[in-house]
């Protein structure tokens, strides 16, 4: 989908130029891919055999040679052996490919013009035809196709072509669904309003646009289509419900099925031709979908290469700088340290790709610490890491996090005793951060008990009393609600109650007012700020907004590009920044506060 | 949530009057054709005319329809043209047997699908590789051959199992699970391959939301998060993963009676039809619609109920 959506976006002269480089492209990268290539070898090879089936069956199709009834495989002149009325199994299959591949050109021909038709119309026009196709859509798919293809037979006569082009109506709403919510979100990209602000007609812009936009989709499901239809022709051949006097798959497989004793080696030839044709088919839409709609995502890496990485990463870190040397706690130095800290995600293409390249932090009890840059600097990466809760497929290079002296990075046990106990989270987005399935009470009472067990009355008087000084008046009310019931304010108060609950030393704060309204961000800040102070909190505080820092932290870090490259008192920073980077932030920060005032 | 379950039977209901109604106009609208194949080949102009009238086939199309469902809503599908065996009945001793087999294959889909769907979720690893082979294998082989492999394999080299044929259970309760132990496994593979696969998705995508990462922050440990929140949050998109393979095992059946001669609702579809037994196949036909539909409910009311914002409404 990606590659139409790209290519409809640029001008229309460049488009024809690359789409054809593209579908070349797309072809040779498809041939490439070893997944696809053999998939498409063997889809030929039928296809060949299919065609020159006169020239390679030895047998005519319904030509019996009564000495090889149920002949077993290997009988001479008989490779496969030969079925309850003395045809050929080998020529039976060659002259079924035939049917089979007609087979599957019904289907596909007649469910692509139909569905992609109603999908085009449904999604360009929406409306009262959308309505109607969309329910017809529904219905027909709720059902099991057979049994209305079977219910059909009294229309459709032992006629295969018949049921399948019956079968192609039955399996076109699939189509019709797919191409409807592709033109629904192209319908309403800038380059669609474009033309018709110009006054292209609507069967100019589907034919230029929408349709390039439909065409991957398209064409990854028609290969799934296939697969069905040789799975359905085989299927109702076997039934019975197909000509007896013609020649496939699925009827060689029937008549050898009622002949299993007599010869059961007869079975394996069609069942082994249908299997492997159903399963290149669907191989081959898969690698369809990985080359055309590959993404850049990252994903999870299988352990073996985890450890590779990891080792290979660890070599090169040899050679870093030495971080700096850890403060004294006793000394009135750092509650919390995070030394050299590294932290990777592994590149679709193979390698990773480092987003924060050896960070130290130093946290002392009570301070509030500001880490500080622009998305994407790897500032949030940096306070998952002292929790723990990185998401799986990223990979900590190297460093240590240490808790009182403790390394946490190094003892998972160590780790999981910390979180939630002594150092708390506070997320960036309340509403999400939320299990919409279980009540407010429930959530906090579990959380707080996995890291204070305690009888439960005592856990949910510790919650209401901090419900209420958190400014939730009605605390039992809201411990009933779910989350859909609350505010985002409110959602946020409660995640804050959730992370002091368990009387924690060390706050991480990920962006926490980032997704409330104005009013309620100060508010919150306002909270956070007497929660530290009574509490004795510590707290690293991630955010983008130079006003909060300035309102809130004592220390600050900039970070740019997975580096720290400023710390100082907050003072210093705002009076004097030594960076070029960040005085950059703060003037392009403050020119924001500007436009903000000037507005 | 009262409204839209109502709502949603009423749709129901208007889904049931246009499907029968549109098989019912494809299945008799062929009149002489219908009466053609009852008297055979050999039959008169004459003799067919006359069969047309006795049957009913002469009148209006939406005539014979509302005939056919005013009986039907009393429990009278009609005759089978053929040996005049009253459909109800026909269908009160096939639908059992169908019904046992889908049913039983559906629990055991539901047990083996979460968990092995949740196992190559969290796991990932070899578990999760295994499992996304084996899915493909499993939906690129059709049930019906996946069947014909089991007689081969386990009925006639082995022979372990009785390789087709019925026990009812009034005969014998163990012969009648013998005699469904192959023809369930065979609908089995396919239903887990492609439900596994949609639980593994619907719980991959829990993990990854925020909630999750909170959670855990908040020190509650993994097994925990997953036993209760992931899998409370994937049950949703479960169930309907569940009531899709209700009804591919309602099509797959059709096959699997075929294979093992179980005398059901599909085999009596199939052999009703190849002799244009009208009758009986629309009786077949509505029976699958009205499965389907209740499932459909079904799913929708245990949606509701997991979902405290449609609860709550």
């Amino acid at each position: 989908m990606s590659i139409g959506l790209e290519i409809t976006e640029a001008d229309d002269k460049v488009a024809v130029g690359t789409t054809q480089l593209r579908s070349r492209s797309v072809f040779a990268l498809l041939l490439r891919n070893p997944q696809a290539g053999i998939c498409l070898a063997y889809l030929a090879l039928v296809v060949l055999v299919a065609v020159l089936a006169p020239l390679l069956a030895p047998w005519g199709p319904q030509e019996t040679d009564l000495p090889a009834t149920n002949a077993p495989p290997l009988t001479p002149g008989h490779p496969l052996g030969g079925d309850s009325a003395g045809l050929d199994i080998l020529s039976r299959l060659i002259w079924g490919a035939r049917q089979s591949i007609t087979a599957v050109l019904i289907v596909v021909v007649v469910s692509v013009v139909l569905g992609v038709t109603a999908g085009l119309i449904a999604g360009f026009y929406r409306g009262r035809f959308e309505a109607v196709a969309s329910f017809v859509s529904d219905v027909i798919m709720s059902l099991p196709g057979i049994v209305l293809l079977i219910a059909l037979y009294a229309l459709t006569g032992p006629n295969i072509s018949a049921a399948m082009a019956v079968f192609g109506v039955i399996i076109a709403p699939s189509y019709y669904r797919l191409v409807r919510s592709v033109v629904i979100g192209v319908r309403n990209e800038l380059y669609v309003d474009a033309a018709r602000v110009v006054g292209l007609p609507d069967w100019r812009i589907v034919g230029r646009h929408v349709l390039w936009a439909v065409r991957a989709p398209v064409v990854i499901h028609s290969s799934f289509i296939m697969a069905a239809g040789i799975s359905i022709e085989a299927g109702i051949s076997f039934l019975g419900l197909g000509n007896p006097t013609n020649s496939s798959w699925g009827i060689v497989l029937q008549r050898s099925f009622s002949s299993i004793y007599n010869n059961p080696w007869g079975v394996v030839w069609p069942a082994l031709v249908t299997c492997l044709t159903i399963l290149a088919l669907i191989l081959l839409g898969n690698a369809l979908s990985d080359v055309l709609q590959s993404s850049a995502r990252s994903k999870v890496l299988p352990p073996r290469r985890r450890r590779a990485e990891l080792a290979a990463a660890r070599r090169s870190l040899l050679t870093d700088v030495e971080p700096a040397p850890v403060p004294d706690e006793t000394e009135g130095g750092a509650l919390l340290s995070v030394r050299g800290i590294r932290i990777a995600y592994p590149r679709s293409e193979g390698g990773v790709n480092e987003v924060v390249h050896g960070v130290d932090l130093d946290l002392r009890r009570g301070e509030i610490h500001g880490l500080v840059g622009e998305s994407g600097s790897g500032k949030s990466q940096i306070a998952f890491s002292v929790l723990g809760i990185l998401p799986r497929e990223a990979l900590v290079l190297g460093g240590r996090v240490l808790l009182a002296g403790e390394d946490l990075l190094a003892d998972e046990d160590a780790m999981r005793a910390a979180r939630g106990r002594r150092i708390a989270y506070v997320p960036q987005e309340p509403m999400s951060n939320l299990d919409p399935s279980f009540t407010i009470g429930s959530q906090l009472s579990r959380g707080l008990l996995a890291a204070r067990p305690m009888p439960k009355p005592q856990a949910r008087q510790v919650l209401t009393d901090l419900l209420l000084r958190v400014g939730i008046t009605d605390p039992d009310r809201v411990m009933a609600l779910y989350p859909h019931e609350i505010s985002g304010g409110m959602a946020q108060r409660v995640l804050i109650c959730g992370a002091v609950a368990s009387d924690p030393d060390i706050i991480v704060a990920d962006e926490p007012t980032t997704a409330l309204d104005v009013t309620v961000q100060a508010e919150v800040l306002e909270l956070l700020r007497e929660l530290s102070e009574e509490r004795g909190l510590a707290m690293i505080l991630v955010t983008h907004n130079l006003g909060v820092v300035a309102d809130l932290c004592h220390t600050v870090s900039v970070m740019k590009e997975g580096l720290i490259v400023e710390r100082a008192d907050v003072e210093t920073i705002f009076a004097s920044p030594r960076e070029a980077y960040t005085q950059e932030l703060l003037s392009s920060s403050r020119s924001v506060e500007l436009m903000e005032i000037a507005s | 949530m009262w409204l839209s379950l109502a709502k949603n039977l009423l749709r129901s209901l208007a889904v049931l009057l246009v499907v029968t109604f549109a098989t019912f106009s494809l299945m008799f609208g062929n009149g002489p054709g219908i009466a053609k194949a009852v008297l055979g080949l050999s039959a008169t102009p004459e003799a067919v005319q006359a069969e047309v009238v006795k049957l009913g086939l002469d009148r209006p199309l939406v005539v014979q329809y509302v005939d056919w469902l005013g009986h039907a809503v009393r429990g009278d599908l009609g005759r089978s043209f053929y040996t005049g065996e009253s459909v109800s009945s026909a269908l009160a001793n096939r639908v059992p047997v169908t019904l046992a087999l889908i049913v039983i294959a559906l629990l055991l889909t539901a047990v083996f699908s979460v968990i092995l769907g949740v196992t190559a979720a969290v796991r990932g690893g070899w578990v999760d590789r295994t499992l996304q082979i084996v899915s493909v294998l499993g939906t690129a082989v059709p049930a019906f051959i996946i069947a014909i492999a089991l007689v081969f394999i386990l009925a006639i080299r082995w022979k372990v199992f009785p390789a087709t044929g019925y026990v009812s259970p009034d005969v014998s309760l163990v012969g009648w699970a013998a005699s469904l132990v192959l023809p369930v496994t065979a609908l089995l593979i396919g239903a887990v391959a492609g439900a596994a696969q949609q639980f593994r998705t619907s719980v991959l995508d829990t993990l990854s939301r925020d909630y999750v990462r909170t959670l855990r922050a908040r020190g509650i440990s993994e097994r925990e998060v997953i036993l209760r929140n992931v899998l409370r949050n994937s049950a949703a998109p479960g169930l309907t993963a569940l009531s899709l393979t209700m009804i591919a095992l309602l099509g797959g059946a059709v096959f699997i009676e075929q294979v093992f001669a179980l005398p059901g609702m599909g085999q009596l579809a199939n052999a009703s039809a190849q002799i244009n037994d009208v009758p009986m196949v629309m009786g077949t036909v509505l029976v699958t619609i009205v499965i389907v539909l209740v499932v459909n409910f079904l799913g929708d009311v245990g949606i509701t109920l997991l979902n405290p914002k449609a609860r709550k409404r």
